[in-house]
Formats: C-alpha cells, sequence, structure tokens
C-alpha cells in the first residue's frame, strides 16, 4: 500500500509537472521572442536576443500603440465598472426579492446565456448603424453592461449572504437601496473582485465585437492590432511578439495581484 | 398620499401585504437596468434577426423568401463544412479537455501534494491570454519551419516536418492542442472549487474501506461534482460552437485570407457568419439563418447533456 502510493505521488508529480511546463513555456517564449530578430521568433530561438529595442522601435513607429493601448484600457475600465454595477443589482434584486414571476424572468434571463455571440453579431451590427454608434467607443461598451453570466456569478454568491442580516437592518430602518450598497456589497468583496477580474478578462481580450463595431483605426483595440500585425504580407514577429507581451501582461499582473480573490470569489459561486 | 418627509415609509410599519407589493418592486427596480440593456441588445436582436432570416439580401436588393434560406443552408457545401468542422472539434477537443481539467483538478486538491499553489497558477495561466494572441502564439510554434518541427526532429521522433498549417488534418490537430492549451487550466479551476466542498471525510472513509484512489476518482469525486461537470461541459459546448477569433486567426493571412485554414478545414459557422456579412457581398439575411442554426445546436446539445446528466438543475 505505500509502494502504490509512492509510486502514485511520483506520477502525479511528473504529470502535473509536464502539465506546468506546458503551461508556462509559451509565455516565456513570447518574452524571448520579443528580444529576437523575425526569422529568429520562427526558428524557435530559445535565448534572449539583441533586437528588442528594434522590435519595440517598429511596433511604436508604425502603429499608434500608445492610443491603442489606451483605447483598450478605457473600454476595459468603463466595461467592468458598469457590467458590476449593474449585474450585481440584478442579481441582488432576483436572489433577495424572490417572487414567481421574478424567478420566471431569471429563468428567461438565464436561457439567453445559450444565445451566442456571433448570432448576435448582425443585429447588433445594424443597431448600432442605426443608432449612428458605429466606430464609437460607447456602443461597444454598452452592448456588453449587462452580462447574463455575471449576474449568474453574482447571484450564486449572493446566496450565501445571511438573510437575517438585511432583515435586522430592515427592521432597524434602513432603506432598502442603502442595504444593498452600505451591506450586502462591502460584505461580497471577493466576489466583486472576481467578478471583476473576469469582466475585465473578457472585455480586454475581445475580438469579435471590436471587430466588428470598431473599423477605424483610431478607435481599435489590442486584440485587434495584435491581428493585423500577424496578418502582414511580411509580418515582423519579433514586434508582433512585442504586442502579444504588451497585450498580455497587463492581464497577468492584474491576475496576480487579485489571483486569491478570483480563487476565494469562484469557490463562493460554485458552493451552494 | 403625499409621505412626511421626516418619516421614510420603511419607518411606517405597513399591512404585511402591501409591504411585500412595496418590496416586489424593489426586486424589480433593482433587476431593470439589466433586464433593459438585456431587452434592448439580446431579445430585440434575437427576434429581429428571425426576421431577418427570412429575406435574402444581395446588397441592397431584398426579396421574401420564407423558409428558403432555411432550405438553402441544408444544401449549401460551405455551411456543411463549418458544421463538420465544429462537431469535429466538439466531439474530440471537449472531452478530452475536460477530462485533462479533472485529472489535474484532482491531483491538485491532495492536501499533502507540495507546491500546489505554484501548479495551480501555472497551470491556470494560459486561461489569462487574450485568443488572438495565444492563437498567434501557437501558429508561430507550429509553423513549418517553426520550433516545434525543429524540436521534434532534433529528437528523431520524425523524419521529415509536419504540415501543421498547411494539411486539413494537422490544422484540426493544431488548433485542437492550441485550444487545449487555452482553456484546460480554466476549466480546471473550477473543478478545483468544487473539490474544496467535498468533505475530506468522505475520502477518508472511502481510504479505510480499501478503495483505491482511481475507485474515488469514480465514484466520489466524478458524482460529487455533477453539476460542475454539466456546467463546464455546457460552457465548453457554447465557446466550441461558436468558435471564431482562433479559426481566424490561425488561417493564413487572417481576415483577408480566402478560406479559413487550408481546405476550410477550420471554418466556422461564426466565421461562415461573419464572411457572409463582412467578406463577400453582404447577405445579413441568410447570415442570420446560419446564427439560428448555431442557437438550435446549443440548446439541443444543452438539452442532451442535461439528460446525460440525470440531473433537472
Amino acid at each position: 500500500m505505500k509502494r502504490r502510493n509512492l509510486l502514485f505521488k511520483i506520477c502525479a508529480y511528473a504529470f502535473l509537472s509536464i502539465a506546468f511546463v506546458a503551461s508556462v513555456f509559451p509565455f516565456y517564449w513570447m518574452i524571448v521572442g520579443m528580444t529576437n530578430a523575425a526569422i529568429e521568433v520562427i526558428q524557435g530561438k530559445m535565448t534572449f536576443g539583441r533586437h528588442l529595442a528594434q522590435n519595440l522601435t517598429i511596433l511604436f513607429g508604425q502603429f499608434d500603440v500608445v492610443r491603442i493601448f489606451f483605447n483598450s484600457s478605457k473600454i476595459a475600465i468603463l466595461t467592468v465598472i458598469g457590467q458590476l454595477i449593474v449585474s450585481s443589482m440584478a442579481a441582488y434584486g432576483f436572489e433577495f426579492y424572490v417572487t414567481k414571476s421574478r424567478e420566471k424572468v431569471y429563468g428567461l434571463v438565464m436561457l439567453s446565456m445559450m444565445v451566442p455571440l456571433a448570432a448576435l453579431m448582425v443585429p447588433l451590427f445594424r443597431m448600432m448603424v442605426k443608432f449612428g454608434l458605429l466606430n464609437t467607443h460607447a456602443g461597444l461598451i454598452l452592448i456588453s453592461l449587462a452580462s447574463v453570466f455575471i449576474i449568474f456569478f453574482f447571484r450564486q454568491s449572493f446566496k450565501t449572504f445571511p438573510k437575517e442580516i438585511i432583515q435586522a437592518a430592515r427592521v432597524d430602518g434602513a432603506g432598502e437601496f442603502r442595504i444593498f450598497c452600505s451591506i450586502v456589497a462591502p460584505a461580497m468583496k471577493a466576489t466583486y473582485a472576481a467578478a471583476a477580474i473576469y469582466a475585465f478578462m473578457t472585455s480586454w481580450n475581445a475580438y469579435m465585437m471590436p471587430l466588428i463595431l470598431l473599423q477605424t483605426n483610431q478607435q481599435k483595440t489590442l486584440p485587434l492590432l495584435v491581428s493585423t500585425m500577424a496578418s502582414a504580407y511580411f509580418p515582423e514577429y519579433g514586434a508582433v511578439m512585442a504586442a502579444i507581451v504588451l497585450s498580455t501582461l497587463p492581464m497577468i499582473l492584474i491576475f496576480f495581484g487579485l489571483q486569491n480573490y478570483f480563487v476565494q470569489g469562484i469557490t463562493g459561486s460554485v458552493k451552494q | 398620499m403625499l409621505h412626511n418627509p421626516a418619516t421614510p415609509p420603511a419607518k411606517t410599519r405597513p399591512p404585511f401585504a402591501s409591504f411585500e407589493k412595496s418590496q416586489n418592486r424593489y426586486g424589480w427596480f433593482f433587476a431593470s437596468f439589466a433586464l433593459l440593456l438585456l431587452g434592448l441588445f439580446m431579445l430585440y436582436p434575437i427576434i429581429s434577426s428571425l426576421y431577418m432570416s427570412t429575406i435574402s439580401s444581395r446588397g441592397v436588393i431584398q426579396t421574401f423568401v420564407g423558409f428558403g434560406n432555411y432550405l438553402k443552408l441544408l444544401n449549401d457545401p460551405v455551411f456543411l463544412q463549418a458544421l463538420q468542422n465544429t462537431f469535429i472539434f466538439f466531439l474530440i477537443q471537449v472531452p478530452i479537455m475536460l477530462l485533462l481539467a479533472l485529472v489535474i483538478a484532482s491531483l491538485l486538491n491532495d492536501k499533502s501534494l507540495r507546491f500546489r499553489g505554484v501548479f495551480r497558477t501555472g497551470i491556470f495561466l494560459p486561461a489569462v491570454t487574450s485568443l488572438v494572441a495565444y492563437s498567434l502564439l501557437f501558429k508561430m510554434m507550429f509553423s513549418a519551419d517553426g520550433f516545434i518541427n525543429h524540436g521534434l526532429m532534433a529528437l528523431h521522433l520524425i523524419a521529415a516536418p509536419i504540415p501543421w498549417l498547411t494539411e486539413p488534418f494537422w490544422a484540426r490537430i493544431t488548433v485542437m492542442i492550441a485550444m487545449t492549451w487555452r482553456w484546460t487550466g480554466y476549466n480546471m479551476i473550477f473543478y478545483l472549487s468544487g473539490l474544496q466542498n467535498i468533505p475530506d471525510d468522505l475520502y477518508e472513509s472511502a481510504e479505510i474501506d480499501g478503495a483505491g484512489r482511481l475507485q474515488q476518482f469514480r465514484h466520489i469525486t466524478v458524482p460529487m461534482l455533477k453539476p460542475i461537470l454539466l456546467f463546464t461541459a455546457i460552457m465548453s459546448t457554447i465557446g466550441t460552437l461558436q468558435l471564431f477569433d482562433e479559426p481566424m486567426n490561425f488561417s493564413a493571412m487572417g481576415v483577408s485570407a480566402a478560406t479559413i485554414g487550408p481546405g476550410n478545414s477550420l471554418l466556422t459557422m461564426s466565421v461562415y457568419i461573419y464572411n457572409l456579412c463582412f467578406k463577400f457581398m453582404p447577405n445579413f439575411g441568410y447570415a442570420s439563418t446560419v446564427a439560428y442554426a448555431i442557437v438550435f445546436l446549443v440548446a439541443v446539445f444543452s438539452v442532451i447533456q442535461f439528460r446525460l446528466a440525470g440531473d433537472k438543475k
């Protein structure tokens, strides 16, 4: 029994190590690639080179990277703030004021999670043209303000919030809105953090909707830039790598900064 | 009736029924913003595209065709190709990825394991990359003279470079490998969270009863995680059926490519919708029909998965 356990442990470590290396390796390669010439990137040179300055010159010289970075940040931050407010309020309304009709509406909302984004591509594009919001960041932010997944995520977490506290606050005379703002929301900090990471990630990494709705260079976001650079006839792979690093780094920093919240938040929502 | 501003409505003690009613209103108030937005940007588009799907348009010329588009769909070789590609991804990649995620999660759940945090963080890391970035990363790694081929040849595992991106079979394999890299850690986190809610004594008593690891996995882990397994399966199904970023960025020249992957082997339904609207002469009507095909398939697969899980919630 002991020996079987030891063997199992060794296999487990070996398996996890392989998975770990496979997962992390492309990150190492993208950072190394940023410092190498285009041809070296393709051939898979695994050591740091001396082309970092040159790649950055190409990236920043040929593309308006600062503006694009600012676009991405602006869209992501506004989307996150909006989504957290709208979705957490909705989840609160569904979880703490349960009525039959509201449960039915909630069911419908959940059902709409199954509607793929691609199915909305055509009508949303036409709507934005009609509203005069094509090529505006406002249009893109507006359509992503209400996220069904994040409503679901919040509601699952709210289930763990003790309802007696709310009853007690009511008895003490607190208004409904105040109960939400100053009692429930602050207590669910981890959930908000996890939802914020998720929302930021989704918005920051979005490709399809920005591709359709933001067609001018002025309005572009980072994924659009990376995609355009790589689809050139002679891609400058070193510069592409620099752009990939630039678009990935903020996510990594945010994730490492808020990692514990993220795991805590997901654990809270999985619990029922 | 006007309220005296000095006494807010919550303090006056209304009869029970009207208190319920006013509470009920608050519930709708909290939900109203989301419902309004969802109605405008989700419900309305779904309904309007149902109408659109009965129209055939070539540029500005529009003709009502009724079910014509739906009939056209069933005889459209490009659509059938997209459907086939999607099914291949769905049937092969999703099960492999979910099983892998489950195995990793249950290994990481072992509290006596060292470096758990490091493993967990590293394996989750791919999930923060953008779909565009990782697609391009993998496209570079798997290019004909890229380092995967170089490496495999250096190890004498292959004699000639594998045509990863230029042959339909290998192109699909490459995308599957890439997708597995990107999403396994993501699913693992859900499983890990679920596993933490399974009481340890279940495993302890199973061990005392002499159940091996594999048996514990089959008889405790899998059944206890059923709701989460179902959730990830459905999310992966939805994700696979609307695959877009990867094929767009894997294909030779991205947006300007004539085909998506070698011989359209990576063409998916979402990409086809995009092409119908933004690449060729726009045919919004037919594109809406394809969109409805995706909605239909997502619904069918979700129902099947609910049934297989044998669970109502």
